[in-house]
């Protein structure tokens, strides 16, 4: 007999009855549609045990991958512990200890940590980091699993900004903090390798790019990547160097820094990042757009892309909303 | 036997509904007469919608009732909605399978399913 967990309660699965028809059935007020696996109304997330691959199709890679399912087509052989997209309470704290950080540029931190238990991420998911119990922040991840040993996050210093405040002038090497994740849909999808990758970010929207970019390159990917980093002026860019030495190590690897502001030095574009990442590649059909950073500029960039031609399935966003309670 | 296949089976199921969902939402956006209308929408939303719209008209597996197309579009018909945006979304929908090269009778008969919820969505 089959048991589907949801928070607390856990409720028999009967024959031929669908995760879907179980949960509503019990009360679980899960969303649907069709019911019959096509509208992906009723998107749903393993957070324990393995869902049946005929629930996963059609959904987009990076989905599959952290084991969402299609409750409607979801008749499991085994026990599954399940959780609507939106359950926050999905993943346990894990702590942390910062090893180490150092700033990037004027506002942007590099924040190394060493977690004190395994986490399985992918490169430009994002983690939770807790001030307190109630008070965290998402924060991108530019690090690489098996390249990097630790996580790295760029946290940029907001205006009033608590946790960041917080993580800038308060924290010290050695210090234990507590995270919750990796969360987001926002990384590279191995396969496709030939591929051409536009990858527009601004300000610390970098971070996500920057590992995704080192995760691509070392994975294999073989078709151009072309990244897009915009800011004001030049004192917001960073990590230049480095993305310029990949430049001199992977032939399709192109680094266009942009800047907005009037004062345009040569070796940069000038304008904002997605103008520029736009009028240089007009034609985006079969290209893959990783857009991230500021929410304004990703929600254009990212309608601009799709009338531009790029596949809706093609364009993953990591948007840095910025918390009303700041 | 041909005769057998259903309206969805024909145009090419689900993967007639991938193949048309870009394509579909590409042109409603940029059709001057409806792309107000989807202004500041959540794009990965509206486009899992138009999916099950297109799976829907296209005459596959759905769930929809008068009730939930009425209730979906009544801010809608608040700012205005009415037979004109109706017809638009209808022509779009042809010129979107067009493009995909199914045949003329059977766009009619997309076209005629989508018709048939003319009066709900305009919630009349």
């Amino acid at each position: 007999m089959v048991n589907i967990r949801y928070a607390k309660d856990s409720f028999e699965l009967n024959e031929n009855q669908s995760v879907l028809d179980c949960l509503t059935g019990h009360g679980v007020p899960v969303p649907f549609s069709c019911r019959s696996g096509v509208c992906q109304t009723c998107l749903m997330r393993a957070t324990g045990g393995t869902p049946p691959e005929i629930s996963q199709h059609g959904l987009k890679d990076s989905l599959k991958l952290q084991n969402y399912f299609l409750a409607c087509v979801c008749h499991p052989s085994a026990d599954l512990e399940v959780a609507l997209p939106d359950d926050d309470d999905i993943q346990a704290v894990i702590p942390a200890t910062v090893k180490s950080l150092k700033l990037l540029n004027a506002e942007i931190m590099h924040v190394v940590l060493e977690c004190h238990l395994p986490i399985d991420y992918r490169a430009g998911q994002f983690i939770n980091l807790f001030q307190n119990q109630s008070l965290g922040r998402s924060y991108s991840l530019a690090s690489v699993p098996h390249e990097d040993e630790y996580l790295h996050l760029h946290v940029r210093r907001l205006p009033q900004g608590r946790v960041s405040g917080w993580i800038h002038e308060e924290l010290r090497p050695g210090d234990t903090v507590e995270i919750r994740g990796p969360g987001g849909d926002c990384f590279y999808i191995p396969g496709n390798t030939e591929q051409g990758l536009v990858l527009i970010g601004t300000g610390s929207g970098l971070a996500p790019l920057y590992g995704i970019i080192r995760d691509a390159l070392s994975q294999g990917h073989t078709g151009p990547i072309h990244l897009f980093h915009g800011s004001r002026d030049l004192s917001g860019l960073y990590l230049t160097g480095e993305l310029h030495d990949l430049v001199q190590q992977y032939a399709n690897f192109n680094y266009v820094p942009c800047l907005s502001g009037d004062d345009v030095p040569h070796g940069f574009a000038a304008g904002r990042a997605d103008d520029v990442a736009f009028q240089q590649i007009s034609n985006l059909k079969n290209w893959r757009m990783f857009l991230c950073g500021h929410p304004e500029m990703v929600k254009i960039a990212k309608k601009k892309a799709f009338m531009a031609g790029a596949s809706m399935k093609d364009i993953y966003v990591d948007a840095f909303n910025v918390s009303q309670s700041s | 036997m041909s005769e057998q296949l259903s309206l969805f089976e024909k145009i090419g199921g689900e993967a007639a509904v991938d193949a048309a969902v870009d394509i579909f939402y590409r042109k409603v956006l940029s059709d001057d007469r409806i792309s107000a209308f989807f202004e500041g929408v959540d794009m990965d939303k509206q486009a899992a919608k138009q999916k099950s719209f297109l799976t829907m008209a296209f005459g596959g597996p759905h769930n929809y009732t008068g009730l939930d197309m009425r209730l979906g579009h009544a801010h809608l018909v608040e700012r205005g909605l009415n037979d004109s945006h109706v017809d638009a979304v209808i022509e779009d929908l042809g010129a979107t399978l067009r493009e995909l090269n199914v045949g003329e009778d059977l766009i009619a008969q997309v076209a005629a399913i989508a018709e048939s919820t003319r009066n709900d969505v305009l919630g009349r």
